[in-house]
């Protein structure tokens, strides 16, 4: 037999009446078989004999040292008794008790007259003892005064401790009630509960079923139940009712039928089966107070109590707070939103979040692509085609295909042109129906900064949270910024957890970037990271080709191939060398020609006209080296500058 | 007949009052009817023959209201004493949750008392119910009657509580027991609650 888990030593309420036989119990599960052994405990009927012997078994188990532990009650203990030897494997129940360390027994005084199990229940003890194992025995009266037992067994039953538990004095019966209230989240008026305290009831049980038939009443009447109405409620409890079984007919007592009708609420909430009746309790209650109960509805037509019934009861008033705070915030951004009735339904939960999120984002939007940057407008080549193309897929299908997009890439070869321009097209995509947050990972902090002086956190994270997709500029400037790190994480995982599209641009892969957290890191990473490359000689035509179109200036052939030859590792690059030749161009009142390019890019080489010429060697830090302009080639009076440099 | 349903949230209980003719159910039914406050008064359905025997049955639907969130419906009924109404006491006793067995006090009325108490046994057998498994309490009414007239609670357990179950002594017209024996079947109906399903 299992020990029942509610009886434990924290909600054991210990008073005057009871402290001793607590002492000893607790002495005993801290050191099984070593002191008190056996332990015997008594006390009349309700008053908690069980109760402590559970503890102790649930305080052995929870020491986890393995030790077999048995709870039985006599009647139990002999009905397997008698069923063993009927089947004929009595030695092997007695092998079977002889292996456990700690036995508990339950009413002992149901020994009178059972000789058999009297003489196997002393060798029991014998062994057990013997061995230093552990017994704890109940019953309710001392083992001297239960009749007819073997001799021998009754001192073997009184040579450890035996200890009583008297009735509760007034304090400890304050206690267990308010231990009790608390249990069942149930509030009285002040001096209810002393009340009922000073009416001197026989044990625990009894008293409890006084506080049930308050708390019935309490809820039936839906008052709050006055200390002077105490005697009233209980009237005829129990010397009334007790006359009444008699049967000799006395005068009708005034208002019968309420009287009635709380014995009737004690005996249901008896009988019921508590944890449904406490289930149906909560959907009543919720319900009076106007919320959709579905989910627990469903807990009823389970036939065994869930392992987890108590934690989705209050998993559930929880989530009810929840929807009341977020109601409350709801309505005071927008009065109409009060009374919705995703705010009533607890299952409707992310439903009411959303539409808050969406009230608090009402006003102010987050700031979404700037329209300059188009996908028109964007080059396409082997250097960016793969991010190009990512980009392509997510604005077919948003959220669907690589969500989060990490585009890295050095700075200027139009990650923020492709960031925007994967904005422009979900906006356009969705005829304007998709909220777009694009914005750089600066304003990001910046409006974080902001909203927290402001204290307007919660709206400003709305905001976010209500964006069909999340593209960031610049992400790499979040490394080291522990709280917008967070924040976006946070934003991050709640648009994802909805397969909203995000995409991230940085200036180096995500694994590069010092001071992120890992666990952006990696969720940067669990999509798809994609570089984009130096414009290579294909792109650089194409963007001269264009940037020179959009200036008066048409490129002929040749000055193009001269342009795209030369290196440039950023589009920005290539937009300033255009400036410059459109700017030379212009000084010198002549169209832009392969002449005035090399006179105003390479003024040396041009004036020398004479690739053999020795270079001075200009090349600028970030050109590459194996390009073919800033190899020297040949080298004049090589030996004359190896002497100068050996000197 | 399943008496709670924690899907509808419902505790519904059937307790038939039983016994001879003129013992006093109608009365018990009356006396608790004029107890129950206006708000949770049902209606009380009593056919009655011109002479004010009961003809068919009486029906009084006790509605009392939310207790650990059920709705807790009562409902009470009688079954016609006379001896000619066999067939109507069968039916009205089916699915019953709980039978008081109304005895008239009176000593001239013993040898009716105890035909009906067999009667009820011999009905309940017929439905394939062990009278054993069906909650039962005794009441002597009548009480008030002149000493001579009447046998005592002990004499009346003697001849007709053979099975121990709760007995009490009334006076059903001024209501002294009514409440008691209502209040003894309901909870031993309630304490079935717990007990599994037979």
């Amino acid at each position: 037999m299992q020990v029942d888990p509610r009886h434990r030593f924290d909600n054991f309420i210990v008073g005057s009446a009871n402290r001793l036989a607590v002492a000893a119990a607790r002495a005993v599960a801290e050191s099984p078989g070593a002191v008190y052994n056996p332990l015997f405990i008594y006390s009349s009927s309700g008053l908690g004999k069980t109760h402590l012997m559970g503890a102790i078994g649930n305080h052995v188990v929870g020491r986890g040292e393995n030790l077999d532990i048995e709870y039985v009650s006599l009647e139990d203990f002999v009905e397997q008794l008698s069923a063993a030897i009927a089947s004929g494997e009595g030695e092997r129940f007695k092998q079977r008790y002889q292996r456990v360390d700690v036995l508990l027994i339950d009413d002992m005084q149901f020994l009178t007259g059972r000789r058999e199990t009297q003489t196997e229940l002393l060798r029991l003890l014998n062994a057990m003892q013997g061995s230093g194992r552990q017994i704890v025995m109940s019953s309710d009266r001392p083992p001297a005064e239960i009749a007819d037992v073997d001799e021998r067994l009754i001192t073997r039953l009184s040579g450890g401790l035996i200890v009583d538990i008297g009735p509760p004095d007034f304090e400890t019966r304050i206690a267990i009630m308010r231990a009790k209230c608390e249990e069942r989240g149930v509030r009285f008026w002040p001096g209810v509960v002393e009340e009922l305290g000073r009416l001197e009831f026989r044990n625990v049980r009894e008293l409890q079923g006084a506080l049930n038939r308050l708390i019935a009443f309490q809820t039936l009447g839906g008052e709050q139940i006055k200390p002077e109405d105490v005697l009233t409620v209980l009237g005829d409890l129990p010397e009334a009712k007790r006359a009444a079984a008699h049967g000799t007919p006395g005068a009708p007592a005034p208002n019968e039928f309420q009287s009635f009708l709380s014995d009737i609420a004690t005996a249901v909430a008896q009988h019921v089966e508590s944890w449904k009746a406490r289930v149906a309790e909560a959907i009543a209650y919720w319900t009076g107070e106007g919320y959709r109960t579905a989910q627990l509805e469903r807990l009823l037509d389970e036939t065994a109590p869930p392992a987890n019934w108590e934690s989705l009861l209050r998993g559930f008033g929880a989530t009810v707070e929840r929807l009341k705070a977020l109601e409350q915030q709801a309505t005071d951004v927008d009065g109409a939103l009060g009374g919705n009735e995703v705010f009533r339904d607890p299952e409707r939960l992310r439903e009411a979040e959303i539409l808050l999120d969406r009230a608090l984002a009402g006003a102010t939007p987050p700031p979404g692509p700037s329209a300059a940057f188009t996908r028109q407008g964007f080059e396409v080549s082997s250097s960016n085609q793969l991010a190009v193309r990512a980009a392509d897929d997510i604005v077919a299908e948003p959220g669907k295909r690589y969500s989060p997009l990490f585009i890295h890439g050095p700075s200027g070869v139009g990650k923020t042109h492709l960031l925007n321009a994967i904005g422009n097209e979900l906006v356009d995509g969705s005829g304007g129906a998709t909220a777009v947050a694009c914005i750089s990972a600066q304003v990001f902090m910046d409006e974080l900064i902001e909203a927290l002086q402001d204290g307007t956190v919660d709206r400003w994270r709305a905001r976010y949270r209500s964006a069909d997709a999340l593209l960031i500029d610049d992400v790499q400037f979040v490394a080291g910024k522990e709280r917008t790190q967070d924040e976006l994480f946070h934003v991050f995982n709640a648009l994802h957890a909805e397969g909203k599209q995000l995409v991230f641009c940085s200036d180096r892969p995500p694994r590069d970037l010092d001071g992120l957290e890992d666990r952006l890191r990696s969720r940067f990473e669990g999509g798809l990271v994609v570089e984009m490359q130096s414009p290579d000689r294909a792109l650089r035509e194409k963007l001269y080709a264009r940037y020179l179109a959009a200036t008066d200036h048409e490129p002929g052939p040749e000055l193009l191939s001269y342009l795209a030859e030369r290196p440039a590792t950023s589009v920005r690059e290539i937009i300033g060398t255009v400036n410059r030749l459109v700017a030379a161009a212009d000084v010198a009142g002549a169209p832009l020609t392969l002449a005035v390019a090399r006179a105003e890019l390479d003024p040396e080489s041009s004036a020398a006209a004479r690739p053999s010429t020795p270079v001075a060697v200009r090349a600028a830090a970030d050109t590459f080296f194996l390009d073919d302009e800033k190899v020297v080639w040949e080298w004049t009076d090589a030996s004359t500058r190896m002497v100068e440099e050996l000197k | 007949m399943s008496l709670v349903n924690y899907a509808t949230r419902e505790i519904t209980c059937k307790i038939v009052y039983y016994g001879p003719g003129r013992s006093g159910k109608t009365t018990n039914l009356h006396y608790i009817y004029g107890q129950v406050p206006e708000d949770r008064k049902g209606k009380m359905v009593s056919l009655a023959t011109q002479t004010d025997r009961t003809l068919f049955f009486d029906f009084l639907p006790l509605d009392l209201g939310q207790i650990s969130g059920f709705t807790t419906k009562f409902q009470l009924y009688t079954v016609p004493g006379q001896v000619y109404y066999q067939t109507t006491r069968k039916l009205v006793l089916q699915g019953a949750d709980g039978v008081v067995f109304v005895a008239d006090s009176q000593a001239r009325q013993l040898q009716e008392n105890i035909e009906s108490l067999q009667d009820l046994h011999s009905n309940l057998a017929e439905q394939g119910i062990e009278a054993r498994s069906v909650p039962l309490v005794l009441q002597y009414n009548k009480q008030d009657l002149p000493r001579d007239l009447i046998l005592t609670p002990a004499e009346l357990n003697d001849a007709l509580n053979f099975r121990a179950v709760p007995e009490f002594g009334a006076d059903a017209l001024h209501g002294p027991g009514v409440f008691e024996t209502l209040r003894s079947i309901s909870e031993l109906v309630l304490k079935r609650l717990s007990a599994p399903v037979r």
